[in-house]
């Protein structure tokens, strides 16, 4: 399959692997951002492959991870309202909130629907004109532009039951905060290609100015990787720190503009707080004073709700490269996909689950 | 800005829910929440050495002839697909259970629960459509039943149907019996059924070329048990996919189960349908398929037999049995590396980017 083939090549992946085994000469730590680039390391098990000098840690870029319990709260409870359709993409069903989670709400009744795209929620309001449909639109700025284009939308059509509850994180504040921390011990990080298609990589050129630390755009693909990789590996040994794109097949340096001109006209610049994390100063996006007839967390009255998170595992630690997955206690014997302990655990491209789907025989035993 | 990240190290994650007290739609998806839900509720309470062996038939002796039995309801949504209809389903999906237990598949019974207001035009779509495909997989409807239900209490229509069939007195096939050093045979390409039911639910609609592989498996089988016996068992890994069917049989036989990943045949339209929705077809739903444990020495012949049937053209070595202190199934990638391949806990989510 073209763009697919060429990137999962072996052939290409042992040339890399020898080329940064070759370059490679101190010990760096380098993250990947995004839950979908650890889900191919882990897939491929890329991390057994790289010299041992070379240490891959793993980013808070997973949206289902870091979407925070209180903005789960407030869809259960939407969810749960007679009348109302509550929208969602499909792998936020199974994240616990605070008693309960949507794949149990819709069993004891509650309207849950899964789709791929915020336009088919849309859809399912113009159908059904007298229900409220509210959306989860959650995720990175990968996700914010079609959010931001149904709101648009509904507006533009005068569609008046329908509403989006957001939780939209940002990821250059999220990285400017792991540097800020003082128990950061990241050298380079693989930002996340997709985030970068629709942003571009201009706004990292302030965060490799200010932590002298090198940032590739990479690919989700093995040779992507890899490649990312490699082109950490050249900058750090030369004691460069400069924003690079490995991801040139698909993004450049402005990014996607009138996907950003959407996102800007519906979505302002706001704190956030981080599943895991905590609240991270500008490093969210909030519907507009001009849309807030579309705002779900105003229209259904819902500020009141707010959910503190219990300290019960590591996965502060875990999404800010800190820890691995398998130094947690409770990794693969109380905690697993089947019950979860943490957000982690949750989503395909949280790191424990994919530390667990594809490595627990080798991490439970304690060989890791 | 460093006091905020200072406490981020501190701040922490969500305690655990309590143990499900509600059926999940994951409960039926084949992994490993419906294992759960048999371990908890069914098994126990019918417990019995048939019903224990948990293959996809039960083989019982009757005065000395070997019965097979099955038994399996269709909810399929929506009910025509490129490919098939709840009606052809209801057959082959009962037929193959049959079937992969080494059984002829004699007769069949057909029970229809219907929703009010379903079209009589639709109804009978489905009924020839069943009839059809029972009378080329050879079997007759021998009884039936027929409910009405109100309007919302079902779901348009839903199919049980149960098979008889006869198994010869030297074929003894159970997933209990891989042993290491058998072979894995796959008898095509995976994951057709699941991604053109897929393409057809709402909210998910999409062009897609594939259409479902629902067929009836019998004469596949029949050629391969008249090439060898050398067959430990066989499965039609239907819900829950590839990964689901190995790691059942992993369980059963106290094994370890190794897949090839560049070997399993997988269409270049499934493979960039699963892209797209970030599904992995090793976990998605077949309908026309079926997995073989061999021994080693059988391999040649059997493929021989399978790739001269229509069904089993593109058959494929796929993996080996080996030992393992635990039941698991595990890929080698094209990179040379290993991961595991888990059993879903429920259904497999589509992923938000």
């Amino acid at each position: 399959m073209k763009y697919l083939d060429e990137y999962r090549d072996a052939r290409v992946a042992r040339g890399l692997l020898a080329e940064i085994a070759r370059e490679v000469r101190g010990h760096w730590v380098l993250m990947e951002i995004c839950g979908g680039q650890t889900h191919t390391i882990m897939r491929y098990g890329l991390d057994e492959l790289l010299p041992p000098n070379l240490e891959l840690v793993h980013g808070p870029g997973c949206p289902v991870c870091v979407t925070p319990l209180e903005t789960i709260d407030k869809a259960l409870e939407l969810a749960g309202r007679p009348g109302l359709i509550l929208v969602s993409y499909g792998d936020m069903l199974r994240v616990p909130g605070s008693t309960s989670d949507l794949f149990t709400v819709k069993a004891k009744g509650g309207e849950v629907r899964i789709v791929y795209s915020p336009t088919e929620a849309l859809k399912i309001a113009r159908q059904n004109p007298d229900r409220g449909v509210v959306f989860l639109a959650v995720g990175f700025e990968t996700t914010a532009p079609a959010n931001a284009m149904a709101v648009w939308q509904a507006k533009k059509e005068k569609i008046h039951n329908f509403s989006v509850l957001v939780s939209h994180v940002l990821v250059p504040p999220a990285i400017r905060a792991l540097m800020t921390s003082p128990e950061c011990r990241v050298n380079g990080f693989i930002a996340p290609g997709h985030v970068c298609t629709v942003m571009g990589y201009e706004e990292y050129d302030g965060l490799v100015r200010d932590f002298r630390v090198p940032i590739v755009v990479g690919g989700f693909e093995p040779v992507d990787l890899l490649e990312s990789v490699l082109m950490l590996v050249r900058q750090l040994e030369k004691g460069e720190a400069k924003a690079e794109n490995q991801y040139v097949r698909s993004v450049n340096y402005q990014g996607n503009l009138p996907a950003q001109r959407v996102v800007k006209e519906v979505f302002e610049i706001a704190d956030q707080k981080w599943r895991g994390i905590g609240t991270i100063p500008a490093s969210g996006l909030r519907v507009r004073d001009a849309y807030s007839d579309y705002d779900a967390s105003r229209i259904y009255g819902l500020a009141s709700i707010t959910a503190e998170e219990p300290a019960e595992c590591i996965s502060a630690k875990v999404l800010q490269g800190m820890k691995k997955p398998t130094e947690c206690p409770a990794f693969g014997l109380r905690c697993t996909p089947h019950n979860p302990l943490g957000a982690p655990m949750v989503s395909s491209e949280g790191a424990c689950a994919a530390y667990y789907n594809y490595r627990r025989q080798f991490s439970v035993s304690g060989s890791q | 800005m460093a006091d905020k990240t200072n406490s981020l190290a501190q701040l922490s994650c969500p305690a655990p829910l309590p143990v499900k007290d509600t059926v999940l739609l994951g409960h039926g998806s084949g992994g490993r929440l419906s294992a759960d839900l048999l371990r908890a509720i069914f098994l126990p309470a019918f417990r019995n050495p048939v019903l224990a062996r948990l293959d996809d038939q039960a083989v019982v002796n009757v005065n000395g002839t070997r019965l097979a039995m099955t038994t399996d309801s269709f909810v399929v949504k929506p009910l025509f697909f490129p490919g098939g209809d709840i009606g052809s389903l209801a057959v082959h999906g009962t037929v193959n259970d049959l079937a992969v237990g080494g059984a002829k598949p004699l007769f069949l019974s057909a029970a229809f629960i219907i929703e009010e207001g379903l079209s009589m035009k639709v109804l009978r779509r489905v009924v020839d459509s069943l009839h059809a495909a029972a009378r080329v997989a050879g079997v007759e409807i021998v009884t039936g039943d027929t409910k009405v239900v109100e309007q919302g209490s079902g779901d348009e229509l839903f199919i049980n149907t149960t098979g008889i069939g006869l198994v010869p007195d030297d074929v003894e096939l159970s997933a209990d019996q891989a042993r290491p050093g058998d072979k894995v045979l796959l008898s095509g390409s995976i994951g057709e059924h699941g991604i053109a039911i897929l393409a057809q639910r709402e909210g998910l609609e999409f062009e897609c070329p594939v259409e479902s592989d629902s067929a009836a498996l019998h004469e596949l089988v029949a050629d391969m048990l008249a090439a060898s016996r050398e067959i430990r068992c066989m499965r039609d890994p239907t819900r829950g996919g590839v990964s689901s069917t190995l790691n059942e049989i992993a369980e059963q036989s106290r094994v370890g189960i190794r897949l090839e990943e560049s070997a399993i045949p997988i269409r270049e339209e499934v493979r960039g349908a699963c892209e797209m929705l970030g599904l992995d077809p090793l976990y998605v739903a077949n309908e026309g398929k079926l997995i073989a444990i061999v021994a080693p020495e059988a391999v040649d012949v059997l493929l021989a037999a399978m790739r001269a049937n229509p069904l089993g053209r593109k058959a494929q070595v796929v993996g080996t049995v080996v030992e393992a202190a635990s039941p698991i199934v595990t890929i080698r990638t094209a990179l040379g590396t290993s991961r595991i391949v888990d059993m879903l806990t429920g259904d497999q989510l589509p992923r938000i980017c």
